[in-house]
């Protein structure tokens, strides 16, 4: 029997690795005569292990002494943090879980307690430090409202809701005038007063608290905010671990500097989760993973999955977990060593297995080493690596992931198969800030992905194998029911994206009203299943030197459809219907990032004549439309695609 | 616990703290010797100490503290009482 080792203290974030050589790898980062690159990874090296608040402190001051040019590959945040509980001691924190996601987030603390003011005051530092995202953070004591422990439940409703709303009139406030994202942390728990009968007595604080929480909650779905859910956080942990009561009375912290790691990671994975950077697959080890024991000796009768044994119900409750990741969205496959087909044997022929081979959109198992299979799956789903989480029960086989492939999450994996559960929930790879119909469809669309491009990869004739594919794009303004999607698409698609400028649902729903803009977004079909929405486009009408153009402001499209011809399908519809509002030429730019490399020479390969560069690398590209709303006459042939225009 | 480990864990602590591998812990050093020694990186100081020595300080026991000797002797007698 194993036992785990148990964090030295709750708030440590026990699935991170311990940093090998703190020290040593702390130098590299500092050593100015090292190349950039090498002291950025240096640097995410350790903001990817385990570190007390202490060191959280140390490689924050080493972040803020890399040059531009070792930065540059970051992709920049600006954060504003209003709250009403002293918070400059976490601002090391989230830079570094920033860090840990790719993230350089510029942290100003407004003054203390003067988010209220802050807010209406036009002229406010918050405004001149014109924020991406603004984190609302009044303590618990300002949020409770002050009410006698009589009060009857229609007076705590009615206190609540007043709360609520002017709150959400400040997050309204936030949004018009910055057009920032907007995170409203949920107040801690209070301590209770009653103990189990608390929830029954509507004045006491625990009742307010969760009362609050929840019409917090639902007002933030109403109004696009995302709750930095502290309480729920906190209650895995233990309140106990976040507050430390005589800081609260010395300082004003509400969170102890030694949870301050865990406080700054968790507003790290919603700004992760708002720039794409949350994690979208998940890839498992077999034995000793999904099930108890080693296939190719035990054989399927011979090992734990199931009821019966407190082991095999703790790997099928793992099973469980690891369906309901994909029902969410989150992508599966499989990296095992074993021999393909005494691998498949289980979800073949095993009674009590949960997951089934349909459940994976790819599945790589042989002789060969893992970050090889990684990276093949990583292909086949046509995801970054740094989109992957490795899952695996063998110590050597995370070691060498991390060492091969530093962009893989690889968790510490507990040694008790009982805790992988918390494990993986813990660690927060997924964390998402909308949950969408096509999340839903998600796995499926995936795997219907990776057959057609394993069909792709052994037809010779890609054209025959396009034409099979019946694949139909439907066009249509960005509409109500497609803005969180769309929304979802702008902030998290990195390689097919020309611009890569990120915009909050606001905007993006301004963007749809405004009668000079012109939005697309395409819906992909084909006889193996709805891809979902797929491409966004943007553009601006305007008359430039006394011709009225469509300058495309946004033009991004998901990876999962690369190769299949859907960009020069979206151009025609673009162009016909730039046409038809009176453009003479479409204007591209491509503006490149370290991810973009891919669309580089998009506008040239679809007929557009260079028109010239802007600031920051930005190239300039112009393709007249001669006269008729016709298609542009760059492509030999038409794409294999029934397009379906609904203006 | 020796006085010496004490000591040189209040150095340990203080490096770690203010990123300085030159700091030493001596009865005389005081938070006007080191610059970045505000009333948030006494916080610091103070966790970090009670998470190495094992130990729980009052907030007035830290506010009438003047030096590193005062706060090696407050250890001290906090390890006795244990």
């Amino acid at each position: 029997m194993t036992t785990d080792n148990h964090p030295a203290h709750p708030a440590e974030l026990y699935w991170l690795p311990p940093a090998a050589d703190f020290d040593q790898t702390l130098a590299r980062a500092r050593d100015d005569g090292a190349a950039p690159a090498e002291r950025l990874a240096a640097l995410r090296e350790l903001a990817g292990s385990r570190l007390d608040f202490m060191r959280t402190a140390k490689v924050e001051r080493a972040l803020r002494g890399l040059p531009g040019d070792a930065t540059a590959a970051l992709q920049p945040v600006r954060l504003a943090l209003l709250a009403g509980h002293t918070v400059d001691h976490l601002v090391p924190a989230i830079r570094v879980a920033g860090l840990r996601r790719g993230l350089l987030v510029d942290c100003r603390v407004g003054p203390y307690g003067q988010w209220r003011q802050q807010i209406l005051d036009p002229g406010s530092e918050l405004y001149r430090s014109e924020p991406d995202v603004v984190l609302l953070a009044p303590s618990a004591d300002e949020l409770l409202p002050p009410l006698p422990l009589s009060a009857a439940r229609s007076e705590a409703e009615e206190a609540v809701s007043r709360t609520v709303k002017e709150l959400a009139g400040f997050w309204r406030i936030l949004r018009e005038r910055l057009r920032a994202a907007v995170m409203q942390q949920a107040p801690l728990p209070p301590t209770p007063l009653f103990g189990h009968h608390e929830r029954l007595v509507p004045g006491a604080p625990g009742a307010l608290a969760a009362r609050l929480e929840g019409a917090l909650a639902d007002a933030a779905a109403e109004e696009g905010v995302h709750l930095l859910d502290l309480a729920a956080a906190a209650a895995r942990i233990g309140s106990g671990a976040v507050s430390d009561p005589r800081l609260w009375h010395h300082a004003k912290q509400e969170i102890s500097p030694v949870a301050g790691p865990w406080a700054g990671e968790q507003v790290g994975r919603i700004l992760g989760a708002l720039r794409g950077r949350s994690r979208k697959a998940l890839v498992l080890d077999l034995d000793d993973t999904l099930w108890g024991g080693i296939i190719g000796e035990d054989g399927v009768d011979g090992i734990a999955i199931g009821q019966g044994s407190a082991e095999g119900e703790a790997f099928l409750a793992f099973q469980r977990h690891v369906r309901r990741l994909a029902e969410r969205g989150v992508v599966l496959a499989v990296s095992s060593k074993n021999d393909p087909t005494i691998a498949l044997g289980p979800f073949e022929r095993h009674p009590d297995m949960l997951l089934r081979r349909s459940d994976f959109a790819a599945f790589e198992a042989g002789w060969g080493d893992k970050p090889a299979a990684v990276r093949r799956i990583a292909e086949e789903l046509g995801l970054g690596l740094d989109a992957l989480v490795f899952f695996d029960d063998n110590p050597a086989e995370r070691a060498l992931m991390r060492r091969t492939l530093p962009e893989v999450a690889v968790p510490e994996v507990p040694p008790a198969p009982e805790r992988y559960v918390q494990c993986l929930a813990d660690a927060g790879y997924f964390e998402a800030v909308s949950f969408t119909a096509d999340d839903a469809q998600r796995a499926a669309q995936y795997s219907a992905s990776a057959e057609r491009r394993r069909a792709q990869a052994g037809a010779t004739d890609l054209e025959g194998f396009l034409r099979d594919l019946a694949m139909v794009l439907e066009v249509r303004k960005v509409e109500p029911v497609s803005l969180a999607r769309v929304t979802q698409l702008i902030n998290k698609t990195n390689q097919f994206n020309l611009t890569t400028r990120r915009y909050g649902e606001a905007e993006v729903a301004a963007f749809a009203q405004d009668p000079s803009v012109l939005t697309f977004c395409g819906r992909l079909t084909d006889r193996l299943g709805d891809n979902g929405i797929v491409s966004v486009v943007i553009g601006r009408l305007v008359e430039e030197g006394g011709e009225r153009v469509l300058d495309l402001d946004t033009w991004l499209m998901s990876c999962r459809v690369l190769g299949r011809r859907v960009e020069q399908a979206m151009l025609g519809t673009i162009a016909a219907a730039a046409a038809r509002a009176g453009a003479d030429a479409l204007v591209g730019r491509y503006r490149p990032t370290p991810r973009n490399g891919l669309v580089r020479e998009l506008y040239p390969s679809l007929g557009f004549a260079p028109a010239g560069e802007g600031e920051d690398g930005e190239t300039l590209w112009r393709l007249p439309l001669a006269g008729a709303a016709s298609e542009p006459a760059a492509n030999d042939t038409l794409p294999p695609i029934e397009v379906r225009f609904h203006d | 616990m020796t006085e010496q480990q004490i000591y040189d864990g209040i150095t340990e602590i203080l490096r770690e703290v203010f990123d300085d591998d030159r700091l030493v812990a001596t009865p005389e050093l005081s938070a006007r010797d080191v610059p970045e020694w505000d009333s948030f990186n006494q916080i610091n100081v103070v966790v970090a100490s009670e998470l190495k020595f094992g130990v729980q300080f009052r907030s007035a026991e830290i506010e009438a503290l003047n030096c590193v000797g005062d706060f090696a002797a407050l250890i001290r007698s906090k390890l006795d009482a244990n």
